[in-house]
């Protein structure tokens, strides 16, 4: 139970750093997640995020922070396996899931449904 | 950057955007942050919720439980869009919404019908990554560097 606790005051905390970055920031939308996702990125880097997330739960994973720590993650997974190349090879390892849905899930709905308001 | 903006201004120029700027409305920093804590937290809730589901039910190892969840959260994210509920649902939530990788669907899904009527190669396909592309190239090339900086301090995957 205390995980969902966790998972809802992390995650939500991680929205108000985005909520300011924007309001206080002055930030664009593109310029808040780009922000978020590389700071997800050095997090991982650091090797921060794994304890976050094992801390968190839903509230590491499901922010967009998490993109970028699966980006790092793919890409120094094969680093450690395939050498140097792994950097690049490994990049979208980790992260194909959710991309490839938003994909094909969004063109599924440009197929089926007409924009509303 | 501002002020390097200003010295290239006339001094009318400038009286008018200090002008602008006093008047420009407050934005409520406080209740916008409550509300993307709150739309955010539960957004959060709901993910965890799948996440248990899905060690649950379907055996997926504690850490590889994430990708489902994100794909679950995605869809409804796009089924929510499409029908419109996710916009009314981002304008009140503000960052709450946008934050959770929901907001990264919706930016794509929201871009694909909006653009849907320039056709399907040009429109839909040319324009999904508008806003979602910003944040791949800069995961991307974020990833890279700390990759490249890894192999430097020969710390490999760690």
């Amino acid at each position: 139970m205390i995980q969902y606790f966790w998972a809802f005051v992390v995650g939500g905390g991680v929205c108000v750093i985005g909520q300011f970055l924007l309001d206080v920031g002055r930030m664009t939308p593109a310029h808040t997640m780009s922000t978020l996702v590389v700071a997800g990125a050095v997090l991982d880097g650091i090797g921060w995020y794994e304890p976050f997330e094992d801390f968190a739960g839903a509230g590491a994973t499901v922010p967009i922070t998490s993109f970028g720590n699966a980006l790092v993650h793919g890409a120094l997974a094969e680093l450690e396996r395939d050498g140097y190349i792994g950097v690049i090879t490994g990049i979208f390892e980790v992260t194909s899931a959710g991309v490839s849905a938003a994909i094909i899930f969004s063109f599924i709905a440009a197929l089926v449904f007409k924009p509303k308001g | 950057m501002a002020n390097k903006k200003k010295k290239t201004l006339t001094p009318v120029q400038q009286q008018y955007q200090s002008f602008a700027k006093e008047r420009e409305p407050q934005r409520p920093v406080i209740k916008n942050s409550i509300r993307a804590f709150f739309a955010g937290g539960t957004i959060c809730l709901i993910g965890q919720g799948i996440q248990d589901a899905m060690v649950h039910w379907f055996h997926y190892e504690e850490d590889k439980a994430g990708d489902p969840t994100v794909a679950i959260l995605i869809l409804i994210s796009i089924i929510l869009t499409s029908l419109g509920v996710y916009d009314k649902f981002a304008q009140w939530a503000g960052a709450g919404s946008a934050v959770p990788v929901t907001g990264f669907a919706n930016s794509m899904c929201s871009a694909a019908l909006e653009h849907r009527s320039e056709g399907y190669v040009l429109g839909v396909g040319g324009n999904m990554f508008k806003l979602a592309g910003s944040v791949i190239v800069f995961g991307v090339v974020a990833a890279f560097i700390i990759g490249i900086i890894h192999i430097f301090l020969g710390t490999g995957g760690s």
